[in-house]
């Protein structure tokens, strides 16, 4: 039968098997939500994924990828340096070099908003000289989506990045927040990360 | 200080679960095979009239008896279980032997499962196979089904028919092998055709075509409706498989190909409504072969007056009945898409007239 | 009204607090960030809608009750069967079951919280303002039928019905908001979940000794980053149809039915694992402590859970038997589903062989339990008939399958739930809930159960198709319908008794103490219900069973492991 159960002590014994009381370390738990936010994101990213490829070759009018599409270099190379930006800036961070951190923050910054002023221009140009909106067809549909998903996650990310630059700029950032910069820096790589997957489908593959 | 009231849940009242539940399952089992005896239903699964329905009705006999078998020894060890090491009062103040686990038990009950699905599912592959992808014979008949927001519209291609809501075939036995091949799509929403006894449902999907073959043994009359939501009036997208000896279809056959008729001869009535549904919105809809009226949108109308029911058999096809649908639709069949014509009753009479002596 | 708190100190010494004002219980409810709170929110909110979801099911079940019946129009049984299915799925289901996960996870584990509280209680707000926006579509939205309109496309919404032209007005826009806002509010618990069983659980505690409840939550919320995700993109791709004009499921453009039905899918069925796991979670806490024995078989049904998570990712297409995939692809899913039900069997066997040799006590959560058990054996049996895909042919989107997923929605995860209140009920109030009213709720809920959903296989088999308003008298189906309603009305007898026992018993319960039931896990150490801070020093644990271990010292299970 159930007995009635006295108070327990909420201290446990000493662990008999460690008794010298080695640390006891679990992940940093900042680091652990954003991989699980990285996972969700990248589960929406791949079903958006998965429709462009799916209808590729499928409109039954308007303009092709390879007719109006042309590879985006520049922008490219803007986003993924400023990936490398952003790691040494962590790095200067970690070694509690604040104005050097300071610095490549505002690389990082510059350098993602060139790609997002390169993709307002790319995208100018495809609505008012080829006549390609998202209204067009298949390939419009896709394209805008998948691209702007993506352009919309690299808006969020500046907004962060210039606010940490913000707070970095009057001193405000220090090395024991290093590991938070980390988290961020996280999310801005996913980010590289899948503007390299969206430009290997669609201006690669597709075209 | 107990926290268990004094009568407490012994065996005693464990038996008495365990036998509720036990006459829960044989009342079941008879019921369903009081059901699957009689098939007093027009629709069961259990009365299989083609082959499709066959090979399924026999691939479920053999899932049904698996899963029963499993059910059986499952629930009875779990049964015994309760009722055997039920708590008794003399074990007031000690724990059972406490067991963690086994790993030669864990791999017996994870082999033999895996065994029994592995024998389930090369059974039902091959139903899948032996239904899905088997050659389509020479002489099927073709015909060409395609869902509407809530009704059906069948064309024989290479018959030159078009009607609706009431699909002809011939029967298909062992001596006259001719079964039917059904190439559906939609016009709107997605359907899905089903007719139990004859075979499991196909979807009816816009933009794809997809196949689906039956070969009544019986001529009669079949009954099933769409069983994909596919909006407002979806509960009433009945279908009616007519299958029909060789004579009897060729009979239907060349009754389709006849043009509307207008044999209104003694029928004045018939004649004014003839002249005005031609001159009304009918004809944007509706197509009576051989007139003006060449509407695609919805039902063929050119032998109305053949068929049993109106509106994909929501109701009977009576004068009456006729009369009121094409007053207001929506008061028969709350949401279908044919708007009310707002006809006068003379009009709505003559129109009566004209249309059920398209036969 | 004053309120009277009393906190046991760590040495038992006992304090009153007295008298907070009603505003200032009302403040501190909405701002608070306590995961005892949060998870109660959670719960309570999700019963409000469980009567509400429950109350448009009887309307169905009144209209289906015989044939051609004009209880209520075609339009309002397509939005009760719509809104029923949304709500309990978003609205019911998800809110409950991460509600307990929220009150109870940090205590297993040891912890004083979730690893972000405020994100925590974000989500739940998130939340309880979708379920807002859904039932506010009954009043604001516009269809062409009639003014306010709650949506009518069925809660799985297929593609191109959803679209502008077919569903015009509001209604479905309701929909998808509502789901969508409610999906964050799941991803953003979800990581909250993970984070905090990674990362916060106390000294000693390796994964390898969490309680089962904690694993099958990491499972469910790994689960749901990937499961409600493709929802969500979906979503934005059906608003972006029906006001960008864009043609993602526009078949007219060219666009494709099918990938609606797939994207929901790999959504929707993951998204029953999602539920259902979290109802092992409770069976795998409750039939050890009243079988008297520790859980047979950890490690078997740690990697049984895992397992089914990952499957259940690859079966989705189980639902488009009839779409015309083609014989391979649906052979390949028939494989799949019919492989899930490995290690789902092992996991019955386990709870076999715990309650095999020991000593069962049928208190209230067990018999909950027990009624568990066997009907998750018949409903996982239907879903292995239904995974035969001939079979599915017949039977798929018929009242059997209706049958089927109910089995396993009211008779294993409802009765897993319903065990978990009368277990966790004496933590949560420090009452016990009353044992007789628990035994009158049982049987009434467990008869009118079996009415209704034992004989609701039978209209399937006999060809009728689900969510149809009405039916032709000559089908051969009315009189099974009458029977299938009666057993609602069972239910709902039984549904309001436990209602009024769960209120009753706060103010007229037996006082509980920590440990009414002896078990095993840390949140039993607590006092009930727990401080805000749940313990004042954080425990180290030797074992799976921490308790146990104290009160055997003789015998502790850290010697086994």
């Amino acid at each position: 039968m159930m007995r009635d159960a006295k108070a327990i002590p909420i201290i446990g014994p000493i662990d008999p098997i460690d008794p010298t009381g080695t640390p006891w370390t679990l992940p940093y738990r900042g680091t652990v939500g954003m991989v699980c936010l990285i996972v969700a994101e990248s589960a929406i990213f791949i079903i958006f994924v998965v429709a462009y490829i799916f209808y590729i070759g499928k409109s039954l009018s308007g303009p092709t990828p390879a007719q109006v599409l042309e590879l985006p270099i520049f922008g490219t190379v803007c986003l993924l340096s400023s990936s490398i930006t952003l790691h040494f800036a962590v790095a200067a961070l970690r070694k509690g070099r604040s104005s050097a951190c300071t610095a490549w923050l505002a690389g990082t910054v510059l350098l993602g908003s060139i790609f997002l002023a390169s993709t307002a221009r790319e995208w100018y140009h495809l609505i008012h000289e080829e006549g390609l909106t998202i209204k067009t067809n298949l390939f419009g549909t896709t394209y805008y989506s998948l691209v702007g998903l993506h352009a919309t996650h690299v808006v969020v990310g500046l907004i962060m990045l210039s606010l940490v630059l913000g707070f970095s700029f009057f001193g405000l950032v220090r090395e024991e927040h290093s590991e938070k910069l980390e988290v961020l820096s996280l999310y801005w790589h996913f980010v590289d990360a899948v503007w390299v997957v969206v430009f290997m489908v669609v201006y690669v593959l597709g075209r | 200080m107990s926290l268990f009231p004094r009568r407490q849940m012994t065996g005693c009242s464990k038996v008495r679960l365990a036998s509720v539940r036990a006459f829960w399952v044989l009342v079941c089992c008879v019921v369903l095979c009081r059901c699957t005896a009689t098939a007093e239903s027009p629709t069961s699964i259990f009365a299989p009239a083609a082959t499709p329905a066959h090979s399924i009705f026999d691939l479920s006999m053999l899932v049904l008896s698996i899963t029963l078998a499993i059910f059986l020894i499952v629930a009875g060890l779990l049964l015994y279980a309760l009722i055997r090491y039920r708590h008794r009062p003399e074990d007031a103040h000690h724990e059972p032997a406490q067991v963690y686990g086994s790993n030669q038990i864990e791999l017996s009950w994870t082999v033999i499962p895996i065994l029994i699905v592995v024998m389930l599912f090369l059974t039902t592959a091959r139903v899948i196979i032996g239904t899905q992808a088997i050659p389509k014979p020479s002489n099927a008949m073709n015909v060409t089904v395609i869902g509407h927001q809530f009704w059906w519209e069948y064309r024989y291609p290479k018959l030159g028919i078009v009607t609706a809501n009431e699909l002809h075939i011939p029967v298909s036995n062992v001596a006259n092998s001719m079964p039917t091949y059904l190439n559906m799509s939609s016009a709107d929403v997605v359907h899905s055709f089903w007719v139990p006894r004859l075979a499991g449902k196909t979807d009816v999907i816009p933009n794809r075509v997809n196949t689906m073959w039956i070969d009544p043994e019986q001529p009669g009359l079949y009954v099933g409706q769409c069983a994909q939501y596919c909006g407002m009036q979806h509960a009433k997208m009945l279908i009616r498989v007519y299958a029909q000896s060789p004579a009897d279809f060729a009979a239907w056959i060349s009754q389709q190909k006849q043009p509307g008729r207008q044999d209104f001869a003694g029928n004045p009535a018939a004649a004014e409504g003839h002249a005005v549904f031609m001159h009304n919105a009918c004809i944007n809809c509706h197509a009576i072969s051989g007139t003006v009226a060449t509407g695609r949108f919805g039902p063929d109308l050119t032998h109305l007056a053949s068929r049993d029911t109106i509106g994909s058999g929501a109701i009977q096809n009576t004068p009456e009945n006729l009369r009121k649908w094409v007053d207001d639709p929506n008061s028969l069949k709350p949401g279908c898409l044919m708007p009310a014509m707002h006809l006068n009753d003379h009009d709505l009479d003559a129109i009566t007239a004209y249309l059920t002596q398209l036969r | 009204m004053s309120t009277t708190q009393v906190v046991e100190g760590i040495d038992g010494t006992l304090t009153a607090r007295h008298g907070t004002p009603p505003l200032n219980v009302v403040y501190e409810w909405l701002t608070t960030v306590d995961h005892k709170k949060i998870g109660l929110m959670y719960i309570g909110y999700a019963l409000i809608f469980l009567l509400i979801a429950g109350v448009e099911a009887m309307l169905m079940r009144i209209q289906l009750a015989i044939p051609n019946n004009h209880f209520v129009s075609p339009l309002v049984f397509n939005q009760l069967f719509t809104m029923h299915g949304t709500t309990m799925v978003f609205f019911v289901g998800m809110p409950i079951l991460f509600g307990f996960g929220n009150y109870l996870v940090p205590l297993m584990i040891g912890a004083r919280d979730m690893a972000f509280p405020r994100l925590n209680a974000f989500s739940f707000w998130v939340s309880a303002f979708a379920g807002f926006l859904l039932y506010f579509s009954y009043v604001g939205a516009s269809g062409l039928y009639a003014a306010g309109a709650a949506p009518d496309v069925g809660w799985f919404a297929y593609a191109p019905l959803t679209a502008k032209v077919f569903s015009p007005g509001h209604s479905t826009d309701y929909w998808t908001l509502a789901v969508f806002l409610s999906g964050i509010g799941s991803i953003g618990t979800a990581l909250n979940i993970v984070t905090t069983i990674l990362c916060m659980r106390c000294r000693g505690m390796k994964m390898s000794r969490m309680p089962l409840l904690v694993w099958l939550y990491l499972v469910m919320s790994s689960l749901v980053f990937v499961t409600v995700s493709p929802l969500t993109a979906a979503q934005i791709m059906l608003t972006l149809d029906r006001y960008l004009g864009s043609h993602f499921f526009d078949t007219q453009a060219g666009g494709s039915a099918v990938l609606w039905m797939h994207f929901f899918w790999i959504f929707g069925h993951p998204e029953v694992y999602v539920l259902v796991l979290p109802a092992f979670a409770f069976v795998n806490e409750i039939v050890p402590v009243f079988s008297r024995k520790a859980i047979f078989g950890y490690p078997a049904m740690v990697a049984a859970s895992v397992g089914i998570g990952f499957i259940s990712l690859s079966v989705w297409a189980h639902h488009m038997f009839t779409v015309g995939l083609g014989a391979a692809a649906n052979t390949f899913f028939v494989f799949a589903t019919m492989v899930i039900s490995v290690p789902t069997g092992i996991k019955i066997f386990n709870w076999l062989a715990t309650i095999w040799g020991g000593k069962v006590i049928f208190a209230t959560p067990m018999m909950f339990c027990v009624g568990f058990l066997f009907q998750f054996l018949v409903a996982g049996l239907t879903g292995v008939m239904l995974a035969a895909a001939p079979f599915d042919w017949q039977l798929g989107n018929s009242y059997f399958v209706v049958a089927h997923f109910h089995y396993v929605l009211v008779g294993a995860i409802l009765f897993a739930l319903f065990a978990a209140f009368y277990y966790w009920y004496p933590k949560i109030t420090g009452r016990m809930m009353s044992e007789t009213l628990g035994k009158w709720h049982f049987w009434l809920f467990i008869i009118g159960f079996h009415l209704t959903f034992d004989f609701m296989h039978v209209p399937g088999l006999l060809g009728m198709p689900r969510r149809i308003y009405t039916y032709e008298a000559n089908r051969g189906w009315g009189g099974w319908n009458l029977i299938v309603s009666i057993g609602a009305v069972v239910q709902a007898i039984g549904l309001l008794i436990f209602v009024y026992n769960l209120v009753q018993s706060y103010f007229r319960g037996k006082e509980a103490g920590h440990d009414p039931w002896d078990a095993w896990t840390l949140e039993w150490s607590t006092p009930s219900p727990p401080p805000d801070y749940n313990f004042a020093v954080l425990p180290t644990v030797n074992s799976r069973r921490p308790l146990w271990d104290l009160k055997h010292p003789e015998d502790p299970d850290s010697d086994y492991e």
